[in-house]
């Protein structure tokens, strides 16, 4: 019998004209470097921290992130991802979606400084699905938040302990965030 | 976008594939402490169930459960029918309470087919008959992903009663679309009509087919329950003459040696190829005790697996908006 | 059952009724065939004057009745009346005492046949369990034994459930072999039914036996062997319509044999007007036209083979008022003898058509390999040497049965079988076999 697609996935959205670029590679990269030191000068040295990307960008960020951590400070943070979907307050607005990666780090997160990691910060609704699945995994003593660009706009009361650049912008443009592991090329655009 | 999953063939490669990926997620739940999940909060789910199965039903509720959903079991077993009640009434008397969805398990083929007839909710067949067991078929696929890798170009035989297997049925099905490639193998009196025209290969010979001499080398086998009234009965006075005293086979011990897996068969698989059962076994006619306990038995994983792909399947179910309107594609999230 | 015996020269012998030719036996097998062969050193000469050479008979139907009965006959005896009457197979039905209906029983009676020695003695496995027409027997562990069933049969019955019928059919499909029906639905002729239905039955006082009880079962099951695909054996044809029904049949291409007896060749049913049991049998003796038809069928081959339903019964057993005695006839020393009487000489059947009928098609009905095959050198020396120009008078005393129920008692019949070679061993000579030591001693 003929099957009808089950579900409806989207393609990433393509490039459009009229986007403007805030960040480029080199940008990125300093960014990071900066975060990643801040990290290590707030945490004591990176101690019993874990970090927790949310798919699909935070993810190779959280990598990237500790990557540096261990380059910068020779310490091995905990790593792993933190998938949001089943805990949206909209699940019931769109078609059902597919699900990320939930990985727990070596060592788990109890009596962890879990440091939730992602690429924009916007309504604070996608932390907020964080806090909630993060505490169904376990009790960390601390959560902190890192995120590539702060563009303002919360409807809820969050705020980030570590910002790449805050990014003022309207409503109803876009940011895109392009990371070289998913997208092929870093950069972060206004639409 | 389906509203209900009736059977394994509503589902396209993409979209078994995508509750197979989720299912791994949601099985990971089951090493956590606090086995719940926020998806289905609020969302009502009926299991109506017209035919004994603590197996599935159970299975059905833990999913729900940890879903958050809030889950009813109603037991019509010698409700409907024998009461007088039509199954229209009985489904719209359970719909009629507000539910979200309703997992309906059913003798006659085709029965959760009529109730989407009746009813707006979601409807998923939990078993119907000897028609189809979609779940099941996913479980089995997952389990078999989980130990094979991809699906595609493996091949899959499946021994037993086909006949009167709801269960061979969806797994032909499912594992066709997952680009495997699948052999059915069971005596002549327990293949089903018109198998021929099945997306599949057919043989009596089971030693031959797990041999690789069939169609070629085999890369997982699974044995199907014979039901041992399949034997016939002996047409002892009182017994209703229109029921088939005539069994599908002689003796158990003739079944087993021709048709069971014994430890000699064991042998013939490749070394990588696992053993599946859908449960419950019966231990030394369609497979020995050697082969269910072996380290190539998936069986307890397919049990786990079945509350994880039926978590998958209520939540791609029923987690999302009802309608998808014109204007509403899934795509990635936008507020942030 | 080895042992190929010294070689063997047969001057003068006529194949399959051919030119005169010599062979030669050896190690089991035809070493060669043309005019003038030398004797080898140490072989047994045979001058056959013309005599004609067959492949060995192959039976499909002999009641051997060990275990059970053994009273009436033994394999070992039983044996012995087939090598006499030139078979070198014989497949002993099912109906034994216990049931051969499982492998260790088929096994069994496959042995005390290689321990006889004097024919290859095949098995019939039963179709349903003790023969009750309810369940199935064991089928595919019976096909799978040492004894490798081909042929399944309840002989004696009929299956007459046609669901049971389907799934037997069905059931044997994997071990390549075939269901013999014993085609009499008991709802039109009961086990008390025991003479033709007709003029006759009504005049004598006897339950009738309706053509129609044989026809509509063969109806029946050439459609089932259609729908299933599988292959259908018709035993003791015996009426004019089960021969039309099996040409329709065979014209349409559905895999369906039958055998006739001899008896139902030669006798008619104005015979039991004594009463005498000695012609009670199942199917009954019917009238002449049913004979013609038979005859005309076996000749056109929608008959495929003779077989003899040799049926040994206990004198006590046929002593009685004709509707309370044993149904059965004997037959295997007698076979040859009525086949040659009855298509040989009146020119209905060559002696290649009579070998077609005698041994080569039962070989392929019962996938009997080494039997029915061609007299030519490098074929198995399984052969039938038989002089039609000589007679014998029938003798019930000097039969090698135990029983001695043969309808032909006092008749002159023409044929007698010189020899008899399984596997190039004489297995029956000039009236007599070679001795062997007793089973049970």
């Amino acid at each position: 019998m003929p099957a009808q697609p089950f579900f409806e996935v989207s393609d990433h959205p393509p490039r459009t004209p009229g986007a403007k670029t805030v960040l480029q590679a080199d940008d990125i990269a300093r960014v990071l470097d900066r975060i990643a030191h801040q990290i290590l000068e707030k945490t004591q040295g990176g101690a019993g921290v874990a970090l927790l990307g949310i798919p699909t960008r935070g993810e190779p960020l959280a990598q990237r992130l500790a990557d540096r951590i261990a380059s910068f400070a020779g310490v091995q943070v905990g790593l792993g991802s933190l998938d949001i979907t089943l805990y949206r307050d909209d699940l019931r607005t769109q078609a059902s979606r597919p699900l990320g990666r939930t990985v727990e780090p070596a060592g788990g997160v109890d009596g962890k400084l879990v440091i939730l990691v992602d690429d924009v910060l916007f309504s604070g609704r996608t932390v907020r699905a964080a806090l909630d699945a993060l505490t169904d995994l376990g009790r960390p003593r601390a959560v902190q938040l890192a995120v590539l660009v702060d563009r303002g706009h919360r409807e809820l009361p969050i705020r980030a302990d570590y910002v790449g650049k805050n990014l003022p912008t309207s409503a109803e443009e876009q940011v895109r965030v392009r990371l070289a592991e998913i997208d092929g090329a870093d950069e972060v655009s206004i639409v | 976008m389906n509203r209900h999953l009736l059977s394994a063939g509503d589902l396209d490669a993409a979209g078994a594939t995508q509750i197979l990926d989720s299912a791994e997620q949601m099985d990971a739940i089951q090493n956590r402490q606090v086995k719940k999940l926020p998806a289905l909060r609020g969302r009502t789910v009926v299991n109506l169930f017209f035919e004994d199965s603590t197996r599935t039903r159970s299975s059905f509720e833990i999913a729900g459960k940890w879903l958050s959903a809030d889950v009813i079991n109603v037991s019509a077993k010698g409700s409907s029918v024998s009461k007088g009640e039509s199954l229209r009434d009985t489904a719209l008397t359970v719909a009629a309470m507000g539910v979200d969805a309703v997992v309906v398990r059913h003798p006659s083929s085709g029965a959760a087919r009529r109730i989407t007839e009746w009813v707006d909710c979601h409807v998923i067949n939990a078993g119907d008959g000897t028609h189809e067991h979609p779940t099941q078929a996913l479980l089995d696929a997952f389990s078999l992903r989980r130990r094979l890798g991809e699906l595609a170009g493996r091949h899959i035989v499946i021994v037993g009663d086909l006949t009167h297997s709801r269960v061979a049925r969806s797994n032909v099905l499912l594992l066709t679309r997952l680009g495997a490639q699948v052999t059915l193998v069971a005596p002549p009196t327990l293949m089903p009509a018109g198998v021929h025209s099945w997306n599949c290969t057919t043989s009596w010979d089971l030693d031959a087919t797990l041999a690789g001499k069939v169609a070629g080398d085999v890369d997982a086998v699974m044995m199907l329950r014979v039901q041992r009234e399949r034997m016939g009965r002996g047409s002892a006075g009182g017994d209703d003459p229109s029921r088939a005293a005539v069994g599908y086979f002689p003796t158990e011990r003739e079944y087993a040696i021709g048709y069971g897996l014994s430890p000699a068969r064991l042998d013939l698989l490749p070394e990588h190829a696992p053993v599946l059962h859908p449960g419950p076994m019966n231990r030394g006619l369609e497979i020995s005790s050697m082969a269910a306990d072996s380290d190539r038995s998936l069986v307890l994983d397919q049990v786990r697996a079945g509350v994880a792909v039926r978590m998958a399947v209520l939540y791609h179910l029923l987690a999302g908006a009802d309608e998808a309107s014109d204007g509403l594609r899934a795509t990635e999230a936008v507020s942030s | 059952m080895t042992g190929s015996g010294q070689p063997v020269l047969l001057r003068g012998v006529r194949p399959l009724g051919g030119a005169t030719t010599d062979v030669l036996l050896a190690g089991g097998t035809i070493a060669e065939v043309g005019p003038g062969l030398g004797l080898p050193d140490g072989a047994e000469l045979i001058e056959a004057d013309g005599a004609v050479l067959l492949p060995g008979l192959v039976d499909l139907h002999t009641h051997l009745r060990e275990p059970g009965r053994e009273d009436t006959e033994t394999i070992a005896t039983g044996s012995a009346a087939a090598a006499l009457g030139g078979f070198t197979a014989v497949h002993a039905m099912a109906n034994t005492n216990p049931v051969a209906d499982t492998a260790e029983m088929v096994e069994q009676v496959a042995r005390l046949g290689e321990l006889a020695g004097l024919v290859d003695v095949r098995p019939v496995g039963a179709v349903s369990r003790g023969l009750a027409g309810e369940q199935l027997a064991e089928i595919a562990n019976m096909a799978r034994s040492a004894a490798a069933v081909r042929v399944f049969s309840d002989d004696g019955h009929c299956v007459s459930d046609a669901r049971l019928m389907r799934r037997a059919l069905e059931y044997l499909r994997p071990y390549d072999a075939v269901l013999a029906q014993h085609a009499q639905d008991p709802r039109l002729a009961d086990a008390s039914c025991c003479a033709h239905e007709g003029e006759l039955s009504g005049r004598l006082g006897l339950p009738g036996w309706p053509s129609v009880a044989e026809e509509s079962i063969i109806a029946r099951d050439v459609m089932l062997a259609r729908h299933t695909g599988s292959r259908l054996h018709v035993c003791h044809v015996s009426c004019a319509g089960s021969v039309e029904v099996l040409r329709w049949a065979k014209s349409r291409g559905i895999a369906v044999t039958a055998e006739v007896t001899p008896h139902h060749l030669l006798l008619t049913c104005d015979l039991i007007s004594g009463y005498d049991p000695v012609f009670k049998v199942n199917p009954p003796l019917r009238p002449a036209e049913d004979v013609e038809a038979l005859r005309a069928g076996l000749a056109d081959g929608t008959i495929d083979a003779v077989a003899t339903d040799h049926a040994p019964h206990a004198a006590h057993d046929k002593d009685h008022a004709f509707g309370d005695a044993a149904f059965g006839m004997l037959g295997l020393q007698t076979a040859l003898s009525v086949v040659i009487q009855t298509m040989v000489e009146p020119g209905r059947l060559d002696w290649a058509g009579l070998a077609d009928r005698m041994s080569v098609r039962p070989a392929v009905i019962g996938r009997l390999a080494g039997h029915g095959r061609p007299i030519a050198a490098g074929e198995p020396a399984t052969l039938t040497l038989v002089d039609p120009t000589a007679g014998w008078l029938v003798e019930p005393a000097k039969l090698a049965s135990l029983a001695r129920n043969t309808p032909f008692a006092g008749r002159q019949l023409p044929g007698r079988v010189l020899a008899t070679f399984l596997r190039g061993r004489v297995t029956a000579r000039d009236g007599a076999v070679p001795a062997r030591p007793a089973v049970w001693a």
